[in-house]
């Protein structure tokens, strides 16, 4: 049982309510796609990856970061209910998708450098350890359904 | 309803594309990446002290468990002196590294041996500490550190990391 503190919910909720899903899903699964590049190896069918700019862009990577930001905004909708929530989403991983679950952090790290790039000196130590803990329930609920 | 991805033809060419590239060695830097590395440095090291002290506090905040190394330390938060000597040290050798970044296997040696014999730090939180020296350069350079700009500073410090690690066993 995740146990939030009231300054880790109210962090959580304002910097979901303050970055662009566009933006921020774009620019984080691409920068995903870059500095790790055998995550390349689940988005045969994305198209061009082949450099940097390729992937900067394209727009299936675009669209598929969007999707990314608003799977997340369920976790933060019921922060009590991650395991619940992504039940689905971790089978779906584990079974159709066959990820590889270290790949869950890979993202979650560029996620965290381009939301600190994002909100600047606001991102502070304590802000930045409420979204590691938030990001570390949100990949210990996609491992779930992995056997 | 899932194709078998490795049968598409996009994947085969990207894979094609991939194969090209000359074969450096495992994940080694390549003349790109160091020149990559070099230029970004000399933006970012007239900020070192704030660069590190700011990545060591994040560590040991973001990180707890990296607490552990630092219990001789009579004040452990953000902006303290011990944390901002450290954060000092820090940058001062990862500047050195990346004077040596044709060599850092040799150039480390000692540092290495330090690491290995007296401090014992596992080696998984060169990782940890990276990622954190990562997320400072992003917010106090948020123009500069692209996307070519992260994957050529994490390949340096994970190179970094795997050099001091060296003495390990």
């Amino acid at each position: 049982m995740v146990v939030w503190t009231d300054f880790e919910r109210t962090t959580i909720q304002d910097i979901f309510s303050k970055i662009d899903y566009a933006v921020v899903g774009q620019a984080a699964f691409s920068r995903c796609l870059t500095v790790y590049p055998w995550t390349q190896r689940y988005f045969g069918q994305f198209g061009n990856l082949y450099n940097a700019a390729a992937i900067a862009s394209n727009p299936k990577v675009a669209a598929h970061g969007k999707v990314i930001m608003e799977a997340l905004e369920k976790a933060v909708k019921d922060m009590d209910n991650i395991k619940a929530t992504y039940a689905e989403l971790s089978a779906l991983h584990s079974e159709k998708l066959q990820v590889d679950p270290d790949n869950f952090m890979l993202l979650g790290d560029c996620l965290t450098i381009v939301v600190a790039s994002q909100l600047g000196k606001a991102f502070t130590a304590e802000v930045h350890a409420a979204f590691q803990k938030f990001l570390a329930v949100v990949v210990s609920s996609l491992r779930k359904q992995y056997y | 309803m899932f194709r078998c991805i490795y049968k598409t033809p996009l994947f085969a060419a990207n894979a094609a594309l991939n194969l090209k590239k000359k074969s450096r060695g495992k994940m080694s830097l390549s003349a790109k990446d160091k020149e990559t590395v070099k230029a970004f440095w000399a933006k970012v090291s007239g900020r070192a002290g704030d660069i590190g002290s700011d990545a060591v506090a994040r560590m040991l905040t973001v990180y707890p468990q990296t607490k552990t190394y630092f219990s001789h330390w009579k004040d452990l938060s953000p902006g303290s002196a011990p944390v901002r000597k450290h954060g000092a040290t820090v940058m001062a050798a990862v500047t050195d590294a990346v004077s040596k970044i044709d060599d850092l296997t040799g150039g480390l040696l000692s540092l290495s041996e330090l690491h290995a014999f007296t401090l014992r730090v596992d080696p998984a939180n060169f990782k940890v500490l990276s990622h954190n020296l990562l997320v400072v350069l992003s917010i106090m350079f948020p123009q500069d550190f692209t996307p070519e700009v992260h994957v050529a500073m994490d390949k340096f410090l994970a190179a970094v990391a795997l050099a001091l690690s060296e003495k390990y066993r």
